[in-house]
């Protein structure tokens, strides 16, 4: 067979497994590799929420796409240029993301007929059955090499078979023309206290690539070269990591220490991990006995005066909304960030959805409106954390940060920013006052903010809780008060759309369709909206991160288009929003609830239909 | 680096019952237990203070919602009126992000052993620093009478129309249950012993769970009143000191001994039976054994104990966790964000 090596500007890899299998691992060994020989990168882990589902079935499979590119790229891609499928229930459930032309490559050990009816295929050829032979099909019996790579190793069996991934991580690496040295060293540095077992597996990674090259079954090897990316220093970065860096830097730029109530809840958890790993930047993290706790100790927290943070997912969030609507009366600054996964209830935890939006804006009793902001990408998290806490600092109150998990454990190439470049944050807190008792509840003229007098200082004793007050301080029930009081909290958070940046449009400030999203869809729809600008037509995104309030000049970009397209991933929450907010337009919509991110494709479709 | 803010210290501040009392207006019932109690814990606090050398700036007054939670309006200090059973969460962050503060947690038999009844005994099991005041009337006041969690078997109240058919929770038990370092009970009218015991609990380094038996005049009246109306409490309560025979009843002739594996009531000089004969009183005994028979002591078989019952030393969850912080800090590799984002792997784009 004639071994050609293409250029390629972008392509689409999936890992696919047992859940035992490692390829979270092995996806994210090759992203790393990837990043750093400087390409482009977008990932998107795509696991079941059991940890070892029943062995070789098909809801035991987990999967890891990495789109690495020389350009841009913005998603982690639609469809597949390599599949690797370690079982036959990874093939069944995957092959409908391999593109016509992909190569799959398959570990034919478990391709025997116990497994190949354990994946639930009717027939013993599941290749014809899938109606995939004409793409290319690589045969490798990965199981059987990785066991002669490692005969003499001393290690047992069962370490390994647990090798393969690694070996097939080899054959990967051949493919796209790469060297192992990262991979080298990240083994030597995991298994700095078991050399063994690291030389172990350097020399299944360097047989699996040297399998690559001598079986001539490869039939095409790809090279993609460095994307032009800005100077500077790069990393490597998930959403939940980015997120949980933002809050701190912005304990370093308030200097007031981090305190995390939290409990574990997929997939918000490893951003408690996160900051439980920084004790040394002054981090406290507790890990509470339930999430009502969890947000109720950040509640004590923020009273005494620290940057207080709350992180969950959906099911979480619905737990903390009385005590969300403490913190809102009480006009404490608090984060709480939301996760958000597939529902309602339980959902499809391991899976990425934007439909707490309505839970996020209205999920409280009474008048209790909460600012909002949306994450658009993995690293953007790191930003989108910082202004959350920045605004819930700054104007005393609590801030709802939504992510989702498509951001949260997905990752991508990073900038490393300076902290030189982000503002200083100035809560509004008081040593000395002029009147005497404190009034808690008097304003500033301009956030309409009030002060955060800390609990140990002297003469400033006081009174907050959950009973409307007067701005005294005292509990009041008088209804002019009362009626006075909501709209003095709901005009604070009205005013931070003084405070916000303007909304910008990628494209023409005008034009036949609008696409308007949020969140983590950005990607998707960024190089939707780019595909149709570069065919020519006359469609701009306008992407918010700003939610509720919205920027102030949001009305303005909605008149200028003649179509406006709302896409995002649940029934249309936040196009009722913005009927809402400004009922004079009409929104059309695209929506997806497949616990599924967007595919470009669709959006393309959808503006092309409108068009 | 500096952690929290260091309040000064009490040295040259002398303060009286009256320094605590805020401007707000007292809105319990008349005839009510909890007036006695404020009265109490507002006369232990200079006592507290001068002991401890606290300032008055350092006490925060959390609670959740029912009768008792109302309690902090009353305290001129900080406080934090919170939502129905999160006060022990609410004051494990106050804690926890500052250790320096002193803080107490006012709440009732509904807030703290249902609604709030998991916070409660993960706060005890962790050993949190804070002041627990459980306000026990057995019922729900503030909602107008339907039995609570320490509700007789059997009583009669609004959702109980024909009786209760549940068991009641004894506070102390779950106390020891969760592990926890310190219960005293006592009962509103008993000021004096009050008293003592807020001093005591405030001493005791970990959570310190105090039971008050209260009175609701309006929807649960002479609830406990078998065991404390004046007439009969000496007879029917015994007040335990740490170091002290267990001695009770009007004439002081009544006491405990152990028989067996059970408690006994005995009379001094009946059978044969000495004072040197009487169970001498340890709360610091780490093993719960003695303090469980103790906490569960009943009227007409056992007198009720008040007091001390249990106080052990352990470490506390805030010190614990201030200590990782100090260590972690003072080995750091990384010492501010800058040097974060660039840990790991990096790579450079020239």
């Amino acid at each position: 067979m004639q071994h050609k090596v293409i250029d390629t500007k972008e392509v689409v890899i999936r890992f696919t497994g047992d859940s035992g299998d490692g390829m979270q691992l092995t996806g994210t060994l090759f992203a790393d590799a990837s990043a750093l020989f400087g390409n482009d990168i977008s990932t998107f882990p795509d696991f079941p929420s059991e940890i070892r589902a029943p062995q070789g079935t098909v809801s035991g499979v987990s999967g890891f796409q990495v789109n690495i590119g020389s350009g841009e790229v913005r998603t982690p891609g639609d469809f597949c240029d390599v599949l690797v499928a370690m079982n036959p229930a990874a093939l069944k459930s995957n092959a409908k993301w391999a593109k016509p032309t992909a190569t799959i490559i398959l570990d034919s050990d478990t391709f025997d007929e116990k497994g190949i009816k354990k994946a639930g295929f009717k027939t013993d050829d599941p290749v014809k059955e899938l109606n995939i032979q004409d793409r290319h099909i690589v045969f490798a019996p990965i199981t059987t090499l990785t066991k002669e790579s490692l005969k003499d190793s001393g290690l047992d069996s069962k370490t390994i078979v647990r090798s393969k991934n690694i070996f097939t991580l080899g054959i990967c690496y051949y493919m796209f023309n790469r060297t192992l040295d990262t991979t080298e060293e990240y083994l030597n540095k995991k298994f700095r206290k078991k050399p063994e077992i690291a030389a172990a597996n350097k020399k299944v990674l360097s047989d699996g690539f040297n399998y690559a090259g001598n079986v001539h079954a490869i039939p095409n090897t790809y090279r993609v070269a460095p994307a032009k990316q800005e100077k500077g220093t790069y990393r490597y970065i998930n959403g939940n990591q980015a997120a949980a860096w933002g809050l701190l830097a912005a304990s370093e730029k308030s200097g007031l220490p981090l305190f995390c109530g939290s409990y574990p809840i997929t997939p918000a958890t490893s951003i408690l991990e996160e900051l439980a790993l920084r004790k040394d930047l002054n981090v406290k993290t507790l890990q509470c006995e339930d999430e009502i706790a969890a947000i109720c100790t950040a509640i004590g927290a923020a009273y005494v005066g620290n940057l207080a943070v709350t992180t969950t997912s959906g099911p979480g969030l619905s737990l903390k909304s009385e005590a969300l609507g403490l913190a809102m009366i009480t006009e404490l600054p608090l984060v709480v960030i939301n996760v958000q996964r597939g529902g309602p209830s339980t959902g499809i935890p391991t899976k990425t959805e934007q439909a707490d939006l309505n839970q996020a804006l209205y999920g409280r009793n009474g008048e209790c409106p909460v600012a909002v902001i949306a994450a658009r990408s993995p690293s953007h998290c790191f930003d989108a954390a910082f202004y959350s806490a920045k605004f819930a600092l700054e104007h005393m109150m609590p801030v709802l940060l939504l992510s989702e998990g498509f951001l949260g454990n997905g990752s991508e190439p990073w900038k490393i920013p300076s902290m030189k470049d982000y503002p200083e944050i100035h809560p509004p807190i008081v040593t000395e006052v002029s009147e005497s008792p404190f009034w808690p509840y008097k304003r500033d003229e301009d956030r309409f903010a009030r002060r955060w007098a800390l609990p140990g200082t002297k003469g400033l004793e006081h009174r907050v809780g959950g009973l409307e007050k007067n701005p005294q301080g005292g509990v009041s029930s008088d209804p002019l008060n009362h009626e006075k009081m909501v709209a003095d909290r709901a005009e604070k958070v009205a005013r931070m759309a003084n405070y916000i940046p303007d909304q910008e449009v990628m494209g023409e400030d005008s034009g036949d369709v609008l696409v308007v999203g949020w969140g983590g869809t950005y990607g998707h729809l960024y190089t939707a909206v780019k595909e149709l600008q570069s065919d020519g037509k006359k469609v701009s995104l306008c992407h918010f991160d700003y939610i509720f309030p919205l920027p102030k000049n949001s009305c303005e970009i909605f008149s200028k288009f003649k179509k406006i397209l709302v896409c995002e991933l649940n029934s249309g929450q936040f196009a009722s929003y913005l009927k809402a907010q400004h009922c004079q337009y009409k929104y059309h919509q695209y929506n997806k609830i497949q616990g599924q991110p967007f595919i470009v494709k669709e959006i393309v479709d959808a503006v092309d239909a409108i068009l | 680096m500096q952690f929290y803010n260091n309040p000064e210290n009490s040295k040259d501040m002398k303060y009286t019952p009256q320094d605590f009392k805020s401007d707000q207006e007292v809105k319990w019932c008349p005839g009510c237990g909890d007036h006695a109690i404020l009265a109490s814990i507002q006369r232990a606090m200079p006592e507290i203070c001068e002991s401890l050398n606290y300032t008055k700036e350092r006490f925060v007054f959390v609670s959740g919602i029912g009768c008792s939670s109302r309690f902090p309006y009353y305290m001129d200090t900080y406080g934090f009126h919170g939502i129905h059973g999160r006060a022990s969460a609410i004051a494990t962050g106050i804690k926890v992000a500052n250790p320096t503060l002193t803080v107490w947690q006012i709440t009732g038999d509904g807030d703290a052993l249902a609604i709030g009844g998991n916070h409660f005994i993960h706060a005890i099991r962790r050993n949190i620093d804070v002041n627990i005041v459980l306000f026990n009337n057995q019922i729900y006041g503030l909602t107008k009478g339907q039995y609570s969690p320490t509700s007789k078997l059997g009583v009669v109240t609004k959702t109980s129309p024909y009786g209760t058919v549940e068991h009641p929770f004894n506070p102390g038990a779950l106390v020891l249950g969760a592990r926890g370092t310190f219960f005293a009970r006592s009962v509103d009218v008993e000021l004096k012993l009050s008293q003592e015991i807020m001093v005591e609990s405030a001493q005791h380094d970990g959570t310190a769970v105090v039971e008050m038996l209260v009175n609701c005049v309006i929807f649960n009246d002479r609830t406990h009143a078998l065991v404390t109306a004046k007439d009969v409490r000496a007879d029917r309560t015994i007040t335990l000191k740490h170091g002290e025979p267990m001695i009770y009843g009007k004439e002081r002739d009544k006491g405990l001994i152990l028989d067996g594996y059970a408690i006994k009531s005995v009379v001094i000089g009946q059978n044969g039976v000495k004072e040197s004969d009487l169970l001498i009183h340890d709360a610091h005994i780490e093993n719960p054994g003695i303090h469980s028979m103790l906490i569960d002591m009943k009227y007409p078989e056992l007198p009720v104990a008040l007091g001390v019952i249990r106080a052990v030393k352990d470490k506390t969850y805030d010190d614990n966790v201030r200590d990782q912080v100090i260590d972690a800090m003072e080995h750091a590799q990384i010492h501010n964000v800058d040097e974060l984002l660039h840990s790991g792997a990096t790579w450079e784009v020239k």
